[in-house]
């Protein structure tokens, strides 16, 4: 094999799993577009999903039956953030909003565990993880029926933005808060269905992820991997995350490959960090966020 | 009708400028630190004193330094508990490397390791803002952990990484009974609270304040917010880091990654939230709230005795935890500080409201 196609294939599989960190850092995105909430708990938030899915297959459901079952209950969850988190909060600084984030991550991590256990669960999608090749290249199914989930889930999600009154509403918050409301948008509702999309993410990257490193605690850890995905694509930028994702994936395994045998191993935990800070200092914003004009 | 400012007339600009201008709250402190070093080393046990009181001196320290970033300076950071590290695996290298320093030069050196470490992180957040500065702070989280675990020379070429500390000794007197270790912890965190509490009341600390206010209105009235915030970052580097020295020497006996993860750094966050951010009182109450909450929920998980399972009991904790953040964040986003000082505020006017 030669070294050429080596780093071809390097650069595919850095590619579909930076299709993985996207599905997680659009969750992200969703909310911070909506609502301007840095929402720590995404990572909670698949945990759970992908908790709950796992808990419904146990029970012996089929697996539609579990997937709706768990969509309802993210559902469920996001209508009860809105009610007990974000209404209290409104109009406080995003600073604090954040913080709040942090606390409903911890408690979500606890009542995820304490409804379906602690135990590490495998879970089985029914897709194949053999490697086939194309084009001389192999590539796994796996991470392949991911990037197409992927995909399809972006080509929704901003189907809904742009063509449906919901999505307009959402984008209208977005924009300027105070206005929507003026408008006659029912905030509340807007960000029940913001967090309940976001909610949605999360199963679906919970499913990715939890069948890719079985459904256990570590699935939190995943929204650590999605931040540089996030502030390298600007923090209110679907577009960005994507392709954020794909430049995080690749470059943190060559990284890892041609760069981390001189350096002692072991760098995939800060070099996307330190590649994302890097491009910050060059565009602060991020390489689609938008750049805020600081007025007195 | 006791703590009244009232009739204290000021005649000199040393009494208008005093930290504590009411009388009871001046007696209050004098009072809480002799009790603090006289009479709670010869009360307390080994358990209260070593297991309880070190730790909670030890956390506020490293809170006092996150809320001078974060709740003064208005730069969210996720990295204190590396910089925690930063301190602690300086001291380590110091104390052996150069057994002829005083340990408490050692400190301060490994403080000001973790301040110029601090200072290089906090250039970032000349250029970017917000939200950007607190994901740059979890990369120097992330950064500092990889080099602490990279590095042998930094753990003295110990295979396990995890460098035992030695005794540390003064003019002969060696610092290993509970009491003893008690005391230095105690020492250092009242200097250092002091000396903090005395910047933010300086011009220096009203320029964080505006830096946090809003950042282009304090650049247009001729605040130096660049210098305001390297100050906060290196300030803050040197307090985590001496807390970090203090955590390793006198608490845990030993220097490694574990106990400065990005956990320590979310504890330390979740203290100066619980307490009060921009408040030095608040570090010390949140920092006794964090500390003792784990203590009160296994105390009361005994009550229902067998029922409870361990991993049922750590979840429980878990949301418990979770929900008080919130809660608090609900009712009083100012923290136990802004509940202590609206009690101020009710004792002033006893007992004829007006």
């Amino acid at each position: 094999m030669s070294d050429f196609s080596f780093f071809l294939e390097v650069v595919v599989g850095g590619l579909l799993s930076g299709v993985m960190y996207t599905l997680v850092a659009l969750g992200f995105v969703l909310i911070f577009k909506a609502s301007g909430v840095f929402n720590f708990a995404q990572g909670a938030m698949v945990l759970f999903a992908a908790l709950t899915f796992v808990g419904f297959l146990e029970f012996g459901l089929p697996m539609w039956a579990a997937f709706l079952l768990a969509l309802a209950a993210m559902l469920a969850l996001a209508v009860a953030i809105e009610r007990t988190v974000l209404r209290p909060l409104v109009g406080q600084d995003h600073m604090i909003l954040f913080m709040a984030t942090i606390g409903l991550s911890i408690f979500l991590e606890g009542f995820a565990q304490l409804i379906w256990g602690t135990r590490v669960r495998g879970l089985d999608l029914g897709i194949s993880d053999e490697p086939v090749e194309i084009g001389g290249i192999l590539v796994s199914q796996f991470d392949l029926s991911a990037a197409v989930m992927a995909a399809v889930l972006v080509a929704v999600l901003s189907a809904f933005f742009s063509y449906t009154k919901v999505g307009r509403a959402l984008r209208a918050v977005a924009d300027d808060t105070q206005a929507a409301q003026v408008a006659g948008v029912p905030l509340g509702f807007i960000w029940a269905v913001v967090w309940g999309a976001a909610g949605f993410i999360a199963l679906v990257a919970g499913l990715v992820w939890g069948a890719r490193l079985g459904v256990q605690f570590a699935l939190t850890l995943v929204a650590l991997k999605a931040l540089p995905v996030m502030i390298l694509g600007g923090f209110n930028s679907i577009a960005g995350a994507i392709v954020a994702g794909l430049v995080i994936g690749v470059s943190e395994k060559l990284a890892e490959i041609y760069l981390g045998p001189f350096v002692g191993g072991g760098i995939e935990n800060w070099f996307p960090y330190a590649l994302a800070i890097a491009v910050l200092l060059i565009r602060p914003a991020g390489l689609f966020g938008a750049a805020r004009i600081a007025r007195v | 009708m006791f703590y009244r400012d009232a009739g204290a007339l000021k005649t000199t600009y040393a009494q208008e400028q005093a930290i504590f201008p009411v009388a009871l709250d001046r007696w209050a402190v004098v009072i809480l630190v002799a009790a603090g070093a006289l009479v709670v080393p010869l009360v307390a046990g080994p358990y209260w004193l070593g297991s309880i009181l070190l730790p909670f001196l030890i956390l506020s320290l490293a809170a006092i330094g996150l809320n001078i970033l974060t709740g003064y300076a208005g730069q969210l950071s996720l990295g204190s508990g590396a910089f925690m590290a930063v301190g602690a695996y300086a001291a380590v290298n110091l104390v052996i490397r150069l057994p002829g320093l005083p340990f408490p030069v050692s400190f301060a050196l490994a403080g000001l390791v973790a301040g110029a470490v601090g200072l290089a992180f906090g250039l970032l957040s000349l250029r970017i803002r917000g939200f950007y500065v607190a994901v740059a702070t979890l990369a120097a989280q992330f950064f500092i952990e990889w080099i602490c675990t990279h590095l042998p020379w930094l753990v003295l070429n110990t295979p396990s990484g995890v460098v035992s500390t030695p005794t540390l000794f003064l003019f002969g007197f060696g610092f290993s009974s509970v009491p003893s270790r008690y005391l230095v912890a105690f020492a250092t965190v009242v200097a250092l609270a002091f000396v903090a509490k005395n910047l933010i009341r300086s011009s220096a600390g009203r320029a964080l304040m505006a830096v946090r206010d809003h950042e282009t209105a304090a650049e247009l009235t001729g605040v130096d917010t660049t210098r305001a915030k390297l100050t906060a970052f290196a300030v803050s580097g040197f307090y985590c880091g001496v807390a970090g020295a203090l955590w390793a020497f006198l608490y845990l006996g030993n220097v490694e990654i574990e106990a400065f993860s990005l956990h320590r750094s979310f504890q330390i966050l979740f203290m100066i939230i619980i307490g009060g951010l921009g408040s030095i009182l608040g570090s010390f109450l949140g920092a006794a709230f964090i500390v003792l909450l784990p203590v009160a929920i296994a105390n009361a998980a005994t009550l229902f005795g067998e029922a409870l399972k361990p991993d049922v009991l750590a979840n429980l904790e878990l949301m418990i935890f979770g929900g008080l953040i919130v809660t608090f964040l609900i009712i009083e986003p100012n923290g136990l500080a802004r509940l202590a000082l609206k009690a101020k505020e009710r004792l002033r006017r006893w007992p004829l409201p007006y």
